[in-house]
């Protein structure tokens, strides 16, 4: 007896050179279809801004004092982009303990494709709705007095350091959520990591009104260091150094994070 | 390279301290179904996600289509469709959807994955909900969604892993019809099932597996034949016939019959001559049953002899796959 090939099927028995990507894409399209089939998800991931936008606008705002005349406004809302996205991550981390729990990483496992493309296919779905989310974030900030100081093109450049930040911070929540493997320990296990980032940071108010054991870390964390070349780019300043430092952190993020997830990906079953 | 579709010798795959797969050894060929039978934790699950690629063995040995599954995990996946426990689909996408990203996935030409998602739709009776989130569908549509997920790409080899655990009766029976389909058009299945009927009425051949341990492994009728022979049940009525029949019986007829009340049984290799002769000789005795039972061997009467177990009787210990 031989091996009989019981039908005609179509299968190619190797991928094309660019399927990584084509794989990729189509995991990006999948992540993306569920807000649109379920838009309170994404309604629900812009509440939570707005309600920090409002919050340290008209009730905090009046009692933090910003070094060099800065409206607070103008203090708060690069800030707001950074801490939107770093918060947003957490749908990176819940997704992926999602699919873990369904099985459906089960049959990704189980296909000729890309090993890479369900973490890259998830990273890029979530960028694609930050880039939603600041856009959305950016009008609130103008209805609530926010004005840019230096000019667009320096805007346009503090939002893509804060993208980058925000691509860079989702592989760290891929890790967490592939490691937890169950959508309510993970959105659990992210807020103690967010936490001191967060608000031990340049984001709400000046790191020098900080205790002096506090300023060491919250000076040079990944968080401020983006909010501060996000400040720095719409807001004027000296810039260079916050920038190099965001590249730095996120770059240091990706290079750690990114093969550690691949790692708990291929393993995760 | 081998000539089964399957080929599976010496595997091995611990958790922790529990053997999932204690050394199991199997063979399918091509255009047949193999039927891995047991209780939940006896390590079913285990072997598929092994050959599925999904797991890597501890030690032994897997082929499906000729290629290693840890060498050449890539070819595998080329040859290979996964249903049912080990594998899901996504519930907020809508059932066309599911089924052109599994086409996708699987490297189909872009050109093929619309036509072959409606086909499959069409033919597992799903066209009518083709546009609705899966998260609407009832359990017997996800499943048999689940089904159509894994032959997109056309696999000629198939693993359903518990296909129809939890569905209710209308909704197995339509399984079982589509999975006797897919053999009927050639395609190698390895099935697993907690349910001793669904693997009698599909598979070609049973592997019965306990404690990650192959107890027994054959074709449906010779697990029943080996395991336990035709039982023949005579009610007489009252205990003192049916002690007179005994007596008649045990002394005339090799195969042990027992008393049971106002019942005599007895259980025989060769069940038809056996029944002749015992109602001979109970006629010639004037002895008239008051009931008579015939009936084959059960695979539930070939677990239990195997086991110890009946196959629904959980083991006291916890799922390991």
């Amino acid at each position: 007896m031989s091996v009989t090939t019981p039908r005609a099927y179509m299968a190619p028995v190797h991928r094309s050179p660019f399927s990584g990507l084509r794989d990729a894409w189509a995991i990006t399209g999948r992540n993306l279809i569920v807000y649109r089939r379920v838009p309170t998800l994404l309604v629900f991931t812009l509440i939570q801004p707005v309600v920090f936008v409002l919050l340290f606008r008209y009730v905090f705002g009046g009692a933090i004092a910003v070094p060099g005349g800065v409206p607070y406004v103008d203090y708060l809302m690069p800030g707001i982009f950074v801490q939107t996205v770093a918060f947003g991550a957490t749908n990176t981390a819940i997704g992926l303990a999602t699919d873990v729990k369904s099985g459906l990483l089960e049959r990704f496992h189980s296909l000729p494709m890309a090993r890479s493309a369900v973490l890259t296919g998830r990273t890029f779905a979530d960028l694609v709705r930050n880039v939603l989310v600041v856009a959305l974030m950016a009008v609130v900030g103008v209805l609530v007095g926010f004005r840019v100081q230096t000019n667009a093109l320096l805007f346009l450049a503090g939002v893509l350091i804060v993208l980058m930040f925000a691509y860079a911070f989702s592989w760290i929540f891929a890790t967490v959520g592939l490691a937890i493997g169950d959508p309510e320990s993970a959105q659990a296990a992210t807020f103690p990591v967010l936490a001191p980032l967060v608000f031990a940071s340049s984001v709400f108010v000046p790191v020098s009104s900080m205790p002096s054991w506090l300023q060491g870390f919250a000076t040079y964390q990944p968080v401020s260091v983006t909010a501060n070349a996000a400040r720095a780019l719409m807001l004027g300043g000296p810039t260079l150094s916050w920038v190099l430092q965001s590249i730095a952190w996120c770059a240091g993020i990706v290079i750690v994070c990114a093969p550690l997830a691949v790692w708990l990906y291929r393993r995760t079953n | 390279m081998s000539d089964a579709a399957i080929l599976v010798e010496g595997l091995t795959k611990r958790f922790g301290t529990v053997a999932a797969l204690d050394g199991i050894d199997f063979e399918v060929p091509a255009g047949s179904v193999f039927g891995l039978l047991g209780p939940n934790g006896a390590g079913k699950t285990t072997a598929v996600r092994v050959l599925a690629t999904i797991l890597r063995p501890d030690g032994g040995h897997a082929e499906v289509m000729g290629y290693d599954v840890v060498r050449q995990d890539a070819q595998v996946r080329f040859q290979i469709g996964l249903a049912g426990q080990s594998a899901a689909v996504d519930a907020n996408l809508t059932g066309r959807e599911n089924l052109r990203l599994i086409g996708k996935l699987a490297q189909m030409r872009r050109a093929d994955v619309g036509p072959r998602a409606d086909e499959l739709l069409e033919r597992f009776d799903l066209s009518q909900a083709a546009d609705r989130p899966v998260r609407t569908y009832s359990g017997g549509m996800r499943r048999r969604l689940d089904v159509a997920a894994a032959l997109v790409q056309r696999p000629p080899v198939l693993f359903l892993d518990e296909p129809t655990t939890g569905l209710d009766i209308q909704s197995r029976t339509e399984l079982w019809a589509v999975i006797r389909e897919l053999v009927a058009e050639g395609a190698t299945v390895l099935l697993t099932t907690q349910y001793l009927e669904e693997a009698d009425r599909l598979a070609d051949r049973i592997a019965v597996v306990d404690h990650g341990h192959i107890v027994a492994n054959d074709t449906s009728a010779a697990l029943k034949a080996h395991l336990a022979g035709t039982v023949i049940e005579i009610g007489m009525g009252t205990e003192e016939m049916a002690s007179r029949a005994h007596e008649v019986l045990v002394r005339a007829v090799a195969d042990h019959p027992q008393r049971d009340g106002t019942m005599v049984r007895l259980t025989s290799n060769e069940g038809p001559s056996a029944l002749i002769e015992t109602l001979r000789l109970l006629d010639s005795n004037s002895l008239t049953p008051a009931t008579l039972t015939v009936r084959e061997p059960s695979l539930d009467d070939a677990f239990l002899a195997l086991t110890g177990r009946t196959a629904e009787e959980d083991p006291q210990r916890g799922r390991v796959a």
